[in-house]
């Protein structure tokens, strides 16, 4: 295998973009990319794209064609894949694109990820979101995706002690880390008793322990890292990549407090950087609940199981901390337009390991992970990228 | 959903029926084709398997934003079950007080109408939970 590195980043702003359609988000995002990889069109030889469901929020399918197509690429017929996991999507691309790379099959290939979401109503948003459970055995019976959240909420608070306050704070801690990204959908700071008091989506989870519905796009350039300095003076090194499945509903799981597709795609990413967890000082990780940020950094291996809560609120995950986790604000507060949201997180990595994260930048940051799920845990998939000296 | 999808549900959702391994003996529900254990040991071996119904809330959530079949419903109690067989099913808790459902408590299958296909008109059913009657205590001798 060879080594692949990141040499081009791009992303939209994220959020109600009532201006912009699917195809323009995506177009935006990938030019954006290539021109930061000093790349021109015709050096490209793959697009992968992640999308969750463009066929329920804008009835179109057939998403990687599109993308190359308007994004000027027609004449050149380059493959163009379009790959979904739910709301793993983004990540998975990733992974695709670097796989793609690492083999030898592709030297330059344009990563991209959107998704537009507000064109539909929020209830039919909640039930295209809920397509990423299992429909025949949760959905079609009342379960919800954030009451599926709600339940691994409720468990972990029962088997663990985790307290309300300990998930609201998760939520003021992103917040926090999103009013320093003009690039975030909310950048205002929110109050512990206003997160615990907001309006009930499902208990014990409100208003603000959900992640917001978001369109947005984000793309990255990847290239053999032998050939990076060609385009960049600041790559930055795909390490690890991991990647594992489970059942699609939750219920069917031996236990609903942990996602072992994280511990596994972890292990994985780990064991191929030839790292531990101790060695990362940042992560994205897919906070599209306050649960789902517990759960990941102890199933990750940041922090031992059942302490997530706890941690989260001596302030071990904020910015300034040994691991800074969201430092982008995270799927709530930066926003989480599904197909996107992979990308974006890899987007911030390589924006933090650049040094070039303004006001939220992690100083000396070496190594860094990103951790993507697919409904509840059906699919992770974890990345880790790190600086090149 | 399909007029055909639901008709393919129906009696694991009426009958509560999951199906047996006859190769390790392990449970499942929903019906499987394949045990997640045995793999191809176990193909051509999955035999139907009724449960009884009952069982214990492991955890559950008060939905208050709901989809537009269940609207008429919220806010409504969803459960995880765990069935005195093992096995751990997704369903309703219903005909109590959403504050009175907790972790532990016991609670039995009933079927009731689950929603309504919206274009087709269909009602379609399936098992809700109710909570378990305790079992009458024997009369005193007068
Ligand atoms: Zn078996």
């Amino acid at each position: 295998m060879r080594e692949v590195a990141i040499i081009g980043i791009g992303d939209t702003k994220f959020g109600e973009l009532w201006d912009m359609s699917f195809r323009q988000l995506g177009i935006q995002a990938g030019l954006a990319a290539v021109a930061d990889a000093n790349l021109t069109s015709e050096e490209i030889d793959a697009l992968y794209v992640g999308n969750m469901s463009a066929g329920k929020y804008i009835e179109q399918e057939h998403i990687g064609a599109l993308i190359a197509d308007y994004s000027g690429m027609a004449r050149d017929h380059i493959p163009a894949t379009r790959v979904e996991a739910a709301g793993a999507s983004g990540g998975l691309a990733f992974r695709q694109g670097y796989i793609a790379v690492a083999s030898g099959m592709h030297d330059i290939v344009v990563v991209g990820g959107a998704e537009k979401m507000t064109d539909v109503g929020d209830v039919l948003s909640g039930e295209i979101q809920a397509t990423a459970a299992d429909q025949q055995w949760e959905t079609t019976f009342g379960a919800t995706f954030p009451a599926l959240h709600a339940m691994i909420a409720r468990r972990h608070m029962f088997k663990y002690g985790t307290t309300r306050e300990q998930l609201a704070s998760v939520a003021v801690k992103n917040h926090k880390h999103g009013s320093l990204n003009p690039k975030a959908q909310f950048q205002k700071e929110i109050k512990l008793d206003a997160v615990i008091k907001a309006a009930p989506v499902a208990e014990p989870l409100g208003m603000f322990d959900c992640a917001p519905v978001s369109d947005g796009a984000a793309a990255v350039v990847l290239c053999p890292l032998e050939r990076a300095r060609k385009y960049t003076d600041t790559p930055v090194k795909v390490l690890g990549s991991g990647q594992a499945s489970d059942t699609l509903a939750l219920a069917h799981r031996k236990s609903i407090t942990q996602f072992d597709a994280t511990s596994i795609a972890a292990r994985q990413a780990f064991k191929q950087a030839g790292i531990a967890a101790s060695d990362v000082q940042i992560a994205e990780v897919h906070y599209n609940f306050t649960i789902s940020e517990i759960l990941a950094i102890e199933d990750l291996g940041f922090f031992p199981k059942g302490t997530g809560g706890k941690a989260t609120q001596d302030g071990l995950t904020s910015l300034g901390a040994k691991l800074a986790v969201n430092t982008s604000g995270g799927l709530k507060a930066r926003g989480d337009p599904m197909g996107a949201t992979g990308i974006a997180q890899v987007v911030e990595l390589v924006t933090q390991l650049r040094g070039e994260a303004g006001k939220r930048q992690v100083s000396g940051a070496e190594r860094a992970l990103a951790q993507n799920v697919g409904g509840t845990g059906a699919t992770v998939v974890v990345n880790i990228l790190g600086r090149v000296n | 959903m399909a007029v055909a999808r639901f008709w393919r549900e129906n009696e694991p959702r009426y009958n509560l029926t999951g199906a047996k391994c006859g190769n390790c003996g392990r449970l499942y529900f929903p019906p499987r084709t394949v045990c997640p254990v045995c793999h191809r040991k176990s193909i051509g071996k999955m035999g139907p398997f009724k449960l009884q119904g009952t069982g214990e809330v492991i955890t559950f959530s008060v939905v208050h934003d709901a989809p537009s079949q269940f609207e008429l419903q919220k806010p409504y109690v969803i459960a995880i079950i765990q069935m005195d067989e093992g096995i751990r099913v997704t369903g309703q808790v219903i005909d109590c007080d959403p504050a009175e459902v907790n972790i532990g408590m016991k609670v039995q299958a009933v079927i009731r109408r689950l929603g309504e296909e919206g274009a087709s008109g269909i009602i379609y059913y399936g098992y809700k939970f109710m909570p378990l009657t305790p079992p009458a205590a024997p009369r005193p001798p007068e």
